[in-house]
């Protein structure tokens, strides 16, 4: 019966004049093939990307984290104390093969010719002139945590590893304190240390900067006048009078600082590193003290959150490989926050006009097209740009304008936040304004026309229906600019950003934001921290750590700007078009 | 061939279509605005989409358009208010005058234009605001910001289109949680918040059910009297019911215009016959 169907269907396939469908469908047309190949690139898409984050996330959680310092006993009877910083395999040469007792050579072969070496962070490099030091593993003789060493971090120098021998106080030595009498003074130390940096940075610079005024208004007065103006004579004689109060000041400011110094100096530490050498160390210069061996789980945690909270609002130290980012922090977000604020209306009225005023032609279809490339110019072609554009050429006549007095020092007429907000304004707005003509393009043609029909302008449509509809991909583009902003570094470099930077582009003086001041910016300090500093093994965890902030921080104005977004979209949920 | 002429002839039943524009028997109103459509033929660039239409919507009366897809009707309709301006290429000779005013021509002012006839499109587009800010838009655009006067305006339009007591009570809401005919009658109050003269109508009821439907219509038959309501439907009973006259167009040309009741029950041309009994089209 079914033999009989499909010879019957098969007779009329032939018959028709159609050749027969194939049907068939093999693998290929189903396209399974195609769906392995495009699961696959998400995998390993997906695979790289946390395996990246994982990287910096693991390094960046675990550097704070404080670990035990190891006394090492060699064979050759040298003792070493440190943190194991890391440890790796290494094919010894044949000089120290044949240098070593036959059992430990037999073992080396039979690991195919490797042995094993650990980097130990032993610190003290004002004695020893390193902070880390390999040890072979075939060199050592005994590995002990013992009781009661101290792991210290100071404000020059890099860590201590070692013990305290005795403790100055005002004047009287105590021989072998206890870690609470230690820790106690030095955080009066830091007390001292506080008032003397206040006194430098708020009372002594206050003063310097009156002085430093007064000499401006002098030179104005030559500028505006004349040199032999009597006018000029006047306000001169005026300001020597008053930079001769004024310097008095400064001497007796000069005199309590020599005193806080002098007072400050009557408190040190004797310490004594594992082999009994032993150094003066002031107390109001140590950041932090603990016996690592001795602190159990709670302490460490205590000293992990301390790191972190220095790290985060601290200022750095130690050529940025140790301390805080802060004034990066503070760089960055302004920064971003600026660049924001300049390429928005930017972009989006570029955007506004390529797409809805402009007639559609060869123009504008060629205007769109450089727009595009202009995306893929090297970022650090923006950053020459706009040093020699922004910096020289803008800067330098805003200098010769309203900043003369100041001249040969410049004001706006070198690197600064706003130059590099511009600069990068420039090279994210290709971005903001493919995104913002898009958005725009994909406004209803239904929406539009009943605006216009009520009798709306052109430019009423645009305001009260096209751009609110549109506000969701606009912001998209936002937030990919922001996000290729905030992580831009090689034009930056040009522009503004500098290694150290204590004056932060925001603070409390006025005018509150101070455009005009380079800054620093995590980016940067990452390069810095990781290439460019004394000592590249120091700086490595601060590279990670560094990296986690500056993820997190594009990942919460990223956060912030999809939350905007997703609250204006429901604006439109219910839309039917 | 003048209305005149044709209407002394016996009705012409023939297989060969004329297409000279035809017109007679239109029912005349007293409200509104007249609007006279002359000599008018539109172009997408090369090709033609409109040719030589002549037809007077009369005052206060509701004109059908109508016939089978592509014929042209909302191209015609859409250039009544300009709407066409918007598309590339758009190209016009005739005139159209509303009340005697030309409304082509480098001197109209286009937004004034807009302003004295609403309009209605195929599928509802209130616009992502509150029920009341969709329907005070028209006022808002003149600058009107009084809150008395846009309450007032929000009331007496939604009574207007028969919605007041179905959203008196939520018109702070977004207008998207309407249903689709509630959207549709929204646009109407929309259209006449502007207190236009005209009203344009471009299927206003090809999205929606036919008890919605049957609302509009309704509502269609309130409205008239008041405005000019230019219509255009695909739906054929729904010209016979609430138009006073019909247009049949076909590839662009007017065939035959005159009185609804004729056109559906004694057209003077086959092609309209075939047409309104559902031969073709």
């Amino acid at each position: 019966m079914t033999d009989f169907a499909v010879k019957d269907v098969s007779m009329k396939a032939a018959e028709r004049t159609k050749p027969a469908r194939n049907y068939s469908t093999d693998l290929a047309a189903r396209g399974e093939p195609m769906v392995f190949a495009m699961g696959g690139s998400l995998a390993i898409g997906l695979i790289m990307i946390v395996g990246i984050l994982g990287l910096i996330a693991w390094f960046g959680f675990t550097t704070f984290w404080p670990q035990p310092v190891s006394v090492v006993h060699t064979k050759d009877g040298k003792v070493i104390a440190g943190e194991v910083f890391r440890s790796e395999s290494f094919k010894p040469t044949e000089a120290q093969l044949s240098a070593l007792p036959d059992d430990e050579r037999q073992r080396i072969a039979e690991q195919a010719g490797f042995a094993e070496r650990t980097l130990y962070r032993v610190g003290n490099y004002d004695l020893y002139g390193e902070d880390f030091q390999w040890l072979n593993a075939y060199d050592v003789a005994s590995v002990e945590q013992p009781h009661g060493l101290v792991y210290m971090e100071r404000q020059e120098w890099g860590p201590f590893v070692g013990r305290v021998a005795a403790m100055t106080v005002d004047g009287t030595a105590t021989d072998a304190p206890g870690i609470d009498a230690v820790q106690v003074a030095v955080s009066a130390g830091q007390d001292r240390r506080a008032a003397i940096i206040r006194l430098k940075q708020e009372d002594i610079a206050e003063n310097s900067r009156a002085i430093e005024a007064l000499r401006l208004d002098a030179r104005s007065a030559v500028l505006a006048y004349g040199a032999n103006d009597p006018r000029t004579a006047a306000i001169q004689a005026d300001v020597a009078a008053q930079t001769k109060a004024l310097e008095e000041k400064a001497a007796a400011l000069n005199t309590r600082l020599a005193e806080l110094q002098a007072e400050d100096a009557k408190y040190a530490l004797t310490l004594a590193d594992i082999s009994g050498q032993t150094k003066q160390q002031p107390l109001s210069s140590i950041v932090r003290i603990y016996q690592p061996n001795d602190i159990g789980f709670f302490g460490a945690a205590g000293v992990y959150l301390d790191r972190w909270a220095e790290f985060i609002f601290g200022q750095p130290r130690e050529a940025n490989t140790e301390g805080g980012v802060w004034p990066a922090i503070v760089g960055t977000l302004a920064m971003t926050v600026l660049l924001s604020l300049l390429v928005a209306p930017f972009g989006v009225m570029t955007a506004l006009y390529l797409r809805e005023y402009a007639r559609q032609g060869r123009l504008v279809s060629f205007v769109r097209i450089c727009v595009n490339n202009l995306a893929g110019v090297p970022s650090i072609v923006y950053g020459v740009f706009g040093l020699g554009f922004f910096c020289y050429i803008l800067g330098g006549s805003i200098d010769q304008l309203f900043f003369a007095e100041k001249l040969p020092t410049p004001t706006f007429g070198t690197g600064g936040v706003l130059w590099a907000a511009l600069t990068l304004a420039l090279l994210t707005v290709p971005v903001v304004i493919v995104a913002t003509e898009e958005a725009l393009a994909a406004v209803p043609r239904s929406m539009r026309e009943g605006s216009l029909a009520c009798g709306a302008s052109k430019w009423q449509t645009i305001r009260w229906i096209v751009l609110p509809r549109a506000l969701p991909g606009i912001m998209t583009g936002l937030i990919l600019a922001m996000a290729r902003g905030a992580g831009e570094v090689a034009p930056l470099m040009l522009v503004g950003v500098v290694k150290l930077a204590p004056e932060l582009p925001l603070d409390l003086s006025w005018p509150f934001v101070h455009l005009d001041r380079s800054f620093m910016h995590l980016g940067f300090h990452i390069f810095d921290v990781g290439f460019q500093s004394r000592n590249a093994e120091a700086g490595r965890p601060m590279v990670f750590v560094t990296t986690l902030l500056l993820i997190a921080i594009i990942l919460v104005m990223n956060a912030a700007a999809i939350t905007i977004r997703s609250r204006l979209k429901r604006r439109f949920a219910g839309s039917q078009f | 061939m003048s209305a005149a002429e044709l209407l002394d002839e016996a009705p012409r039943k023939v297989d060969e279509y004329g297409y000279e524009p035809t017109a007679y028997h239109i029912k005349a109103g007293d409200h509104g605005a007249n609007l006279n459509i002359e000599d008018f033929s539109l172009y997408y660039g090369q090709s033609r989409a409109l040719w030589n239409i002549n037809l007077d919507a009369q005052k206060g009366m509701v004109t059908a358009l109508i016939g089978p897809s592509g014929c042209g009707k909302s191209t015609l309709l859409r250039s009544l208010n300009r709407m066409n301006d918007l598309v590339d290429g758009v190209r016009t000779t005739g005139q159209v005058s509303l009340d005697g005013m030309p409304i082509f021509g480098k001197a109209v002012d286009v937004i004034a234009l807009r302003k004295r006839m609403g309009m209605v499109f195929q599928k509802p587009n209130p616009f992502p605001m509150s029920i009341a800010e969709n329907v005070t838009y028209p006022l808002k655009v003149d600058g009107v910001n009084d809150r008395k006067v846009l309450a007032e305006a929000v009331e007496s339009a939604l009574k207007g289109a028969a919605l007041w007591d179905e959203v008196k009570d939520r018109l702070d809401q977004s207008a998207l949680g309407l249903s689709g005919g509630q959207q549709q009658r929204l646009c109407i109050a929309r259209a006449i918040a502007g207190n236009p003269e005209v009203l344009l109508m471009d299927e206003p009821c090809s999205a929606l059910d036919p008890i919605a439907t049957m609302k509009i219509e309704d509502l269609i038959d309130e409205l008239k009297g008041t405005y000019t309501i230019l219509i255009v439907t695909h739906n054929m009973q729904q010209a016979a019911r609430c138009s006073d006259n019909t247009a049949f167009m076909y590839l662009g040309r007017l065939i035959e215009y005159g009185e609804t009741d004729t056109i559906f029950t004694n057209p003077q041309l086959k092609r309209t016959e075939d047409y309104v009994t559902g031969r073709f089209g």
